[in-house]
């Protein structure tokens, strides 16, 4: 069934597709309707799930910690400051190895509060050992949230769905809605291999002392270096069933390309736009959208990008007193596998438009340098 | 409860035998926090009522019920004084502890 509905409620109806049992959400500020209509599905019987309405994302992430070492598929939603204090608690969810999975709007931090979209909030949390999927279109919210379920619970590691704060979380689209039949075959009822039952007692998350927590860290590695094929075949498999492929990275007429731009988010779909614009003038221009951000994709990359002449980067972000943090990734996994210069471009901090012409400024700027000859190229700032 | 002497370390020789979570690796058998302990609560059971509120507050899972009477586990309590606090008819005093 096709439904006209915004990036939030695509969230909302991911979670219900996949018959989460325990969804724990703070309702206040900066929180999103997303666990408002959760809430009013688990009120009027469309979703069997517990709602449990807590006093704090910090609580909030605690509750669904519980829920999911009970053996609960669990799922909860947040945004920019709410994420910031979450942050002790995103620890236990992947160091504890539970399959949570979060939907989380990129909100810019404040001061100065802001409503409005950059990726400072997510990327923050890139070292808590959570796989981060970040979003283009409302369709694709809905469809990630089902995916990072299956692979969340193949690999015992929790998942954050991320989307563009008004841009996608307030923007309405055009969202195919799958069966819940279908889904339910697409993503059997979770069996954990472990839980928390008094049937069979058992300590979680105890004193762990140097002769065995290093392997624990070792084994989180390990199974999340096995997500970037099984996010593959997933898709795959997503894509027979419901005819939508979800891959690690949209690569856009990057064949040929002699510049390829690297985004991310809703700007990866206006790159798409600038690239065909672009392409009518005569340049050479193809757009590598970073789908999975963690794990890191680093054999698309690296393929992908060798093929380029030069690559630009656009960051929604910035790691202050380096560069932006896709751009430094995306150098460091290009090093020592292909001569190629990377530019680093910020944009649209704060939501501040990225627009089609901001990908030609961003391709002018590259055609007119052989290297990069400053750190970082500003994109839109008023200098 | 087993002397600290008398427990064997579990020590996994391998990552592959180890459990994927942080679950049951035993350590708790071997680290007798009691030891950190400067007060410890005594119960005078003439005066307890059997509420179970001191089993119930304790946050280290120290204050057992045995046949409905209150007991406190000394391998494990540090001696926060929280039961003692509690305890609606004060029958929990926290004596100091000499060595």
């Amino acid at each position: 069934m096709k439904k006209v509905i915004m990036g939030n409620h695509a969230l909302s109806y991911g979670a219900m597709l996949s018959r989460s049992q325990v969804i724990a959400a703070y309702p206040i500020t900066p929180q999103t309707q997303v666990v408002e209509l959760l809430s009013e599905m688990c009120a009027d019987g469309t979703l069997n799930a517990k709602f449990i309405k807590v006093e704090s994302e910090h609580s909030a992430m605690a509750a669904c910690i519980g829920a999911s070492i009970a053996g609960a598929r669990t799922f909860t939603a947040t945004s920019s400051q709410g994420l910031a204090l979450m942050h002790e608690m995103l620890h236990w969810a992947s160091g504890g190895r539970l399959p949570v999975v979060m939907g989380n709007i990129n909100r810019s931090m404040a001061p100065g509060w802001s409503i409005w979209t950059d990726q400072n909030d997510s990327l923050s949390e890139r070292d808590t050992g959570w796989m981060q999927y970040y979003c283009a279109s409302n369709q694709e919210v809905l469809d990630t949230v089902i995916q990072a379920f299956k692979v969340s619970e193949k690999l015992a590691i929790p998942s954050m769905v991320v989307l563009d704060a008004f841009a996608l979380s307030h923007t309405y689209e055009v969202v195919d809605i799958p069966v819940q039949a279908k889904v339910d075959a697409y993503l059997p009822p979770f069996k954990p291999p472990f839980r928390l039952t008094p049937d069979d007692p058992h300590a979680f998350g105890g004193l762990t002392g140097p002769e065995h927590y290093f392997e624990l860290r070792y084994k989180l590695q390990k199974d999340m270096e096995k997500a970037p094929a099984l996010i593959e075949e997933t898709g795959r498999e997503y894509e027979k069933m419901f005819g939508r492929y979800l891959g690690l990275v949209d690569a856009y007429r990057c064949e040929d390309a002699e510049i390829t731009l690297v985004t991310s988010g809703t700007a990866g779909y206006t790159a798409h736009v600038a690239v065909d614009e672009m392409r009518k003038s005569g340049l050479k221009v193809g757009n590598l959208r970073m789908k999975v951000f963690r794990p890191f994709p680093f054999d698309k990359i690296r393929d992908i990008l060798k093929k380029a002449k030069k690559v630009a980067v656009v960051d929604r972000n910035i790691s202050y007193g380096y560069h932006g943090i896709f751009a430094q990734e995306v150098k460091a996994a290009l090093l020592g596998h292909a001569r190629v210069p990377v530019f680093s471009f910020i944009a649209g901090l704060g939501g501040r438009d990225i627009t089609p012409a901001s990908f030609r400024e961003v391709v002018d700027y590259t055609v007119a340098r052989p290297e990069p000859d400053e750190e970082i190229a500003w994109i839109g700032v008023k200098k | 409860m087993p002397k600290k002497k008398d427990v064997k370390k579990i020590v996994f020789q391998s990552a592959e035998e180890m459990p994927t979570m942080p679950m049951s690796l035993g350590s708790m058998l071997y680290n007798k926090t009691g030891s950190w302990r400067n007060i410890r609560p005594e119960i005078k059971l003439e005066d307890c009522i059997q509420c179970g509120i001191c089993w119930k507050f304790c946050p280290d899972m120290s204050i057992e019920i045995e046949n409905e009477w209150p007991v406190v586990n000394y391998d494990y309590c540090k001696g926060c004084g929280i039961c003692a606090a509690e305890c609606p008819t004060k029958c929990i005093i926290m004596v100091e502890e000499r060595k």
